[in-house]
């Protein structure tokens, strides 16, 4: 058991971490979501000794280990760039934890051979870093900080500077790879939603330094705490305007009303009101006018402006829209988040029993 | 055209080469002259239009009647200037690893302040540091002696190792460092069993300008000695008398220039490896 209580780190009046506390238990997979600069990384580099903090502390199992060095956690991390060592080739990298932890040559060795096995480098043990891709340094990396079978496991956005494919291959083989690390806790930092749900037992979404919620991949996506982390926990993100809940329906600038149709409203008020890309349709009584569309080939983006504010639409397929097109859209009440103004969720589409 | 671009690309090479080159040639052709060829004009080919001689490479290593003993300032330059550099790169790198590492602070002195400092020390003019380096080395008793030569060279050399280290090392990911920390190394021995072994083109580097410039010096070598110890710069000044013997002069330069020739020529090939490459991408 990992715990942060209130760290703080604040560099030249920019804040890193704000007031973080949290307890991660061993055997989980988090994965942590967050745009670049919203604090993954300083997390991490607290946990693992490598940044001094203004405040708070970090425990492991109930123990201070705040003033413990990071040679003595016996931590491991992998980063976003791929870092190895330049003068060691493959077998030699990965051994070299374990010959600083005073196992043996040849014991270390057969060790880092299971490894290497394992992140399918088998047949390239005896070459330089420096003679390998990309996608192999960081496999390299990766059974470095694995062979250690630490306690704690850092991978900080370990896939990022892979090209796509790469990324889609080594995501699929993640689970089997950290398999042996189960025990540990693993955190995983990530921008991208999805990478975040599919590895994660556990979700924790950060944002200008702060944990803004923690939990299971489904419930955060299904109930997200504020506005914020909705619009984090999807891409392309929710949309989100202001409207009034009166007299069983929704009200929105221009005049618009959207039918309650069965759906539990919340109390009559004024709300930030969501509503997810995918949830847009095309077809209905909304105009809507074009300002730009996303292909990627199996979807579109479609980025729409209404008098009420501006919406992301996501279709499957390729539909061109030029900008400026006339579009009638519609969206279901059963699929609008509520929030306060202030972005706490009031009231999330009732989706019980529907995955 | 593109033959066109190539034979401009090598007539600039050779023409290049034949200015650096052409000095050499004629130092080795004087080198096996006599008076009489010396004064009968220009002359190159041997055999064919003067008689070479062995005359001057011989007093090389004479007794000191008719020429001079080049190997004890051979010796004590190669002494000096090996000793100096070896001493000024190890607490060259040490102190530059320091510097790009770790944030030192006196007041208003910071890291970059420190580091100019040790660059300074080579904005000076050596003529103003020739009289308090010879107080020092008086008041010491190390005036005319191997040891107070290599103090005083350690000196001028330390700033540019610290100056080549510096550089280097920051041209080194910290990530590194951290990560030799993470699994397991203390400061110091990430230094030692990662940054170090990395570092060796910024060493090679480093040691070649030392001994380069050490070698070279003739100014501190004039100054800080009398009779007693020779380096090779001041051995070759004292050769020229009131007749100049050119033959023994030319043997004297080539011999001199030699080592540092064939240090070139083995670091050249060296450094080509670039083996920093793949620390980081």
């Amino acid at each position: 058991m990992l715990e942060m209580r209130n760290v703080n780190r604040a560099v030249d009046g920019e804040v890193h971490l704000d007031g973080i506390d949290f307890t991660f238990e061993a055997g989980k997979f988090y994965t942590i979501l967050g745009r670049t600069g919203a604090g993954k990384t300083s997390l991490m580099r607290a946990l693992m000794g490598l940044m001094p903090l203004d405040g708070g502390q970090v425990l492991l199992d109930g123990t201070d280990i705040t003033a413990v060095p990071v040679w003595e956690r016996k931590m491991a991390m992998v980063y976003q760039q791929f870092i190895n060592y330049p003068h060691l080739d493959v077998l030699d990298n990965v051994a070299f934890p374990l010959r600083r932890q005073g196992v043996g040559k040849a014991e270390a060795r057969r060790r880092a051979r299971e490894f290497i096995d394992l992140v399918g480098l088998g047949d390239l043990i005896d070459r330089r870093p420096a003679q390998l891709s990309g996608g192999q340094q960081q496999r390299v990396a990766l059974a470095r900080a694995l062979v250690k079978e630490a306690r704690t496991l850092m991978l900080d956005e370990p896939l990022v500077n892979l090209d796509y494919k790469l990324r889609e291959q080594l995501r699929e083989q993640f689970p089997k790879i950290v398999e042996r690390n189960r025990d540990s806790i693993i955190l995983y930092a990530t921008t991208e939603p999805r990478e975040a749900m599919q590895l994660g037992d556990e979700i924790i979404v950060m944002h200008q330094g702060r944990i803004l919620d923690a939990g299971r991949p489904d419930e955060m996506f299904l109930r997200p705490r504020n506005i914020t982390v909705a619009e984090l926990m999807g891409e392309p993100p929710i949309s989100s305007f202001r409207g009034e809940v009166s007299e069983g329906a929704v009200h929105l600038a221009g005049g618009l009303r959207i039918e309650g149709a069965g759906r539990t409203l919340p109390a009559p008020g004024e709300y930030l009101i969501g509503i997810r890309p995918e949830d847009v349709q095309l077809g209905g009584d909304l105009a809507a006018r074009v300002t730009m569309s996303e292909i990627s080939g199996s979807e579109t983006v479609t980025h729409l402006i209404l008098p009420f504010g501006e919406l992301l639409m996501l279709s499957q397929g390729v539909s061109v829209h030029e900008p400026d097109d006339r579009l009638n859209i519609g969206f279901a009440a059963a699929d609008l988040f509520f929030f306060s103004l202030d972005g706490d969720l009031v009231s999330a589409p009732d989706r019980e029993g529907q995955d | 055209m593109r033959t066109f671009y190539l034979a401009i690309k090598y007539l600039a090479l050779l023409l290049w080469s034949s200015f650096i080159v052409f000095p050499f040639l004629w130092a080795l052709s004087t080198s096996f002259k006599d008076a009489n060829a010396i004064t009968s004009g220009a002359t190159y080919i041997p055999w064919l239009q003067f008689e070479p001689s062995t005359q001057g490479w011989a007093s090389l290593f004479s007794d000191g009647s008719t020429g001079i003993n080049i190997v004890d300032p051979y010796i004590n330059s190669a002494i000096v200037t090996i000793s100096a550099s070896l001493i000024a790169i190890t607490l060259g790198t040490l102190a530059a690893y320091g510097l790009s590492r770790f944030e030192f602070r006196a007041g208003f002195i910071k890291n970059n302040d420190i580091t100019f400092f040790f660059i300074s020390q080579r904005i000076m003019p050596p003529i103003v540091l020739a009289i308090p380096f010879f107080l020092m080395l008086k008041t010491l008793g190390l005036l005319d002696t191997v040891y107070g030569l290599i103090l005083v060279y350690v000196a001028l050399l330390l700033p540019i190792a610290v100056w080549v280290m510096i550089d280097f090392f920051g041209n080194i990911p910290r990530e590194l460092d951290e990560l030799a920390m993470i699994d397991g190394c203390r400061p110091i021995g990430a230094f030692f069993r990662v940054i170090l072994p990395n570092s060796i083109p910024g060493l090679v580097v480093a040691g070649m300008f030392c001994l380069i410039f050490g070698w070279n010096d003739f100014f501190f070598a004039f100054t800080l000695t009398f009779t007693k110890v020779q380096l090779l710069p001041v051995a070759i000044v004292s050769l020229n008398s009131s007749v100049t013997p050119w033959w023994s002069l030319s043997a004297f330069a080539l011999i001199s220039v030699a080592p540092l020739v064939l240090i070139a020529f083995l670091v050249e090939n060296f450094l080509s490896k670039g083996s920093l490459a793949g620390a980081i991408r």
